[in-house]
């Protein structure tokens, strides 16, 4: 199972799905990400799984819930304006303590917005998205390879912590061609659900699957141990490259295909002579906050990079926390920054047009 | 000795918070009993909805999930997928099921899902102290039509029988109420079917009770059950809307 094989983004995620045992699959249509629904549709009869497209993206994301509920491994995957119709089920499925999968191929927004790749889901995916006290972890992939890997991970990320993943792509990797390589899939730890509805036949007390807690004093306790989790999550699950960042003046911060840009970019400025390096999340949350700020000590100013108005760079000022100047260049609506942009923020931040 | 009543072993020895007189404890008592007349208790799992009757989770002596307002049949749908065999039901109010939840409702009756609903109309909306509901009949008052419900601007109310009778994936649908003992005995029958036919796979199952909200109609236990056949039953009518299974016999 090792050859490399040649897939779409949207594809490879839905395979690797399917490498790691899920089984069910809820969707509703949106570009860019119908090649996942579609593969899903075509392979999983072929597995004994279940695809079922939904009248909406609020009964899939139900639908998820009823399914990780039940004990399954379950994923839904939609696009921007369809994730914000699943916030509602995603609140009740942290709050139910359940695990399951949720893609995100962001297109540009707010509202119908476009159909080109952003990342202006930041704020929803990382700050909440639905109401109450929670978080989801938030993987970033930025090659068809990483995708496969970290959606095969994001199951057992769920399972483990009982809570909703997300993998949060853009349009580009969805619809990029790259060779992949599935290895056989190793489960992190194998996790009996015996808090599943899945009948007492009997033999145990029900089993209930609840977010409501009347009482505010059990609510409060709730929240607090799911926080405690959160707490362990952040030591524990946090991925991040830091590339090139000893001795330079300026650290590129960027996430998704944006970073891939961004790597570009370093090579131009380092061949002009500017000393640059990058830090990519592969986690936006947990966030990498301790590597940004290790590298805030040397370096002599960030420069974030996102196809948005500006949302992760809150999160790098947080992690900078005024040590150094946070810089901020985006493009949005589905324009991408190319190279040239970035080395031409390079030059302004150095040049001290920027200082 | 013999006991002639005692607690039906799918109904939790716990107590209900439904207000003196309500009808939602005989409906949680006749899903209870149809559970048991059919031994189905441990293969069971109820979905609890948003309403009076969201703390329904912890009456039944089954496995339950608590679905989000409205989205009950999109819940079941996703624990009856992942285990067909298991007999899953849905317990929710008009508003739950007829307003925020019609997609839900509409659509796992076109799927065919194989799951039962255990509706329960009353005309308001209880738990939120006592609004118009999508079945609040013409010139009723409510907290929210304090001048009675005026069709020209607050619209009909919605016959969920009759709208699900037009869906070819529906296997049985029947209303019934429990507004006296022949009544009741009707109803556990119904649910009792509809318990049957979800084990011989053979669909989407419905049964719609009509019920009392004596709190939020301003009435006695006793005028509510008369508000309820002088007024509700003219208008829902009682009876068997579609049955396949007796199609075929
Ligand atoms: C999304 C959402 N909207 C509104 C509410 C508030 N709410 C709680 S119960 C309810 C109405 C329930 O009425 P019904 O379904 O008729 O059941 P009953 O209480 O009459 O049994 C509403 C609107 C909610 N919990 N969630
Ligand atoms: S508010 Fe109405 S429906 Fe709710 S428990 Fe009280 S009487 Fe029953």
């Amino acid at each position: 199972m090792s050859e490399k094989l040649l897939m779409k983004g949207n594809e490879a995620i839905s395979e690797a799905a399917i490498q790691a045992g899920c089984r069910y699959f809820f969707g509703y249509p949106i570009t860019p990400q119908n090649e996942i629904p579609a593969y899903m549709s075509k392979r999983m009869p072929k597995v004994n799984g279940l695809y079922l497209q939904a009248e909406s993206e609020v009964s899939a994301i139900n639908m998820v819930y009823g399914a990780a509920g039940a004990g399954a491994r379950v994923m839904t995957s939609s696009s921007s304006p369809g994730i914000s119709l699943k916030q509602e089920g995603i609140s009740y499925i942290a709050g139910s303590e359940l695990p399951c999968v949720i893609v995100n191929i962001v297109r540009g927004g707010p509202g119908l917005g476009g159909i080109q790749p952003a990342q202006s889901d930041y704020f929803q995916s990382v700050k909440g998205g639905g109401h109450g006290d929670y978080k989801l972890v938030v993987l970033v992939p930025s090659s068809v390879q990483e995708a496969v890997d970290m959606t095969i991970e994001a199951f057992d990320i769920a399972d483990m912590y009982r809570m909703p993943v997300m993998i949060l792509g853009d349009g580009l990797l969805g619809q990029m061609m790259e060779p992949v390589v599935f290895k056989s899939y190793e489960p992190r730890q194998i996790l009996e659900k015996t808090w599943g509805t899945t009948g007492t036949e009997g033999k145990r007390k029900p089993n209930i699957i609840n977010s409501l807690y009347i009482d505010p004093k059990d609510l409060e306790d709730k929240n607090i141990e799911r926080f405690e989790r959160y707490k362990y999550i952040e030591k524990n699950e946090v991925q991040v490259e830091v590339v090139d960042c000893e001795d330079v003046d300026i650290v590129l911060i960027a996430y998704g295909t944006m970073a891939r840009v961004v790597k570009s970019a370093m090579k131009i400025a380092r061949e002009q002579g500017y000393k640059v390096g990058v830090i990519r999340p592969l986690t936006v949350w947990p966030f990498p906050t301790e590597a940004i700020c290790k590298v805030a000590r040397t370096a002599k100013a960030f420069l974030t990079i996102e196809m948005s108005m500006g949302q992760m760079v809150e999160d790098v000022k947080l992690a900078v926390n005024g040590q150094k100047p946070v810089y901020f260049y985006g493009r949005t609506g589905g324009m991408v920054p190319t190279p040239n942009d970035i080395v031409e923020e390079i030059k302004k931040i150095s040049g001290g047009e920027k200082l | 000795m013999t006991k002639a009543f005692e607690r039906p072993k799918a109904l939790a020895d716990v107590q209900q918070h439904y207000c003196p007189g309500c009808t939602h404890g005989i409906i949680h008592r006749l899903v209870a009993e149809a559970m048991d007349c059919l031994d189905i208790n441990g293969k069971t799992v109820g979905v609890a909805p948003v309403g009076c009757a969201v703390f329904a989770y912890n009456y039944f002596n089954c496995d339950m999930q608590q679905a989000a307002h409205g989205r009950a049949p999109a819940v079941a749908t996703g624990v009856k997928r992942v285990h067909p065999d298991n007999i899953v039901f849905t317990y929710q109010g008009d508003g739950d099921l007829a307003a925020i939840g019609t997609a839900e409702m509409i659509h796992a009756a076109a799927r065919g899902e194989n799951i039962t609903i255990i509706f329960v109309n009353n005309a308001i909306y209880g738990m939120t102290g006592g609004q118009m509901a999508p079945t609040t009949l013409a010139g009723q008052v409510t907290q929210t039509t304090p001048y009675g419900r005026n069709t020209q601007t607050q619209g009909y109310p919605i016959s969920v029988c009759e709208i699900l009778a037009t869906i070819e994936g529906v296997a049985y649908l029947e209303r019934v109420s429990v507004d006296n003992v022949k009544n009741i005995r009707g109803a556990k029958k119904a649910i009792e079917k509809a318990f049957r036919y979800q084990k011989e796979d053979k669909g989407f199952t419905l049964i719609e009770i009509l019920s009392t909200c004596p709190t939020n109609w301003g009435l006695t236990p006793l005028e509510s059950l008369d508000w309820l056949r002088d007024n509700m039953m003219p208008h829902y009518p009682l009876g068997i809307f579609k049955d396949k299974g007796e199609d075929k016999a």
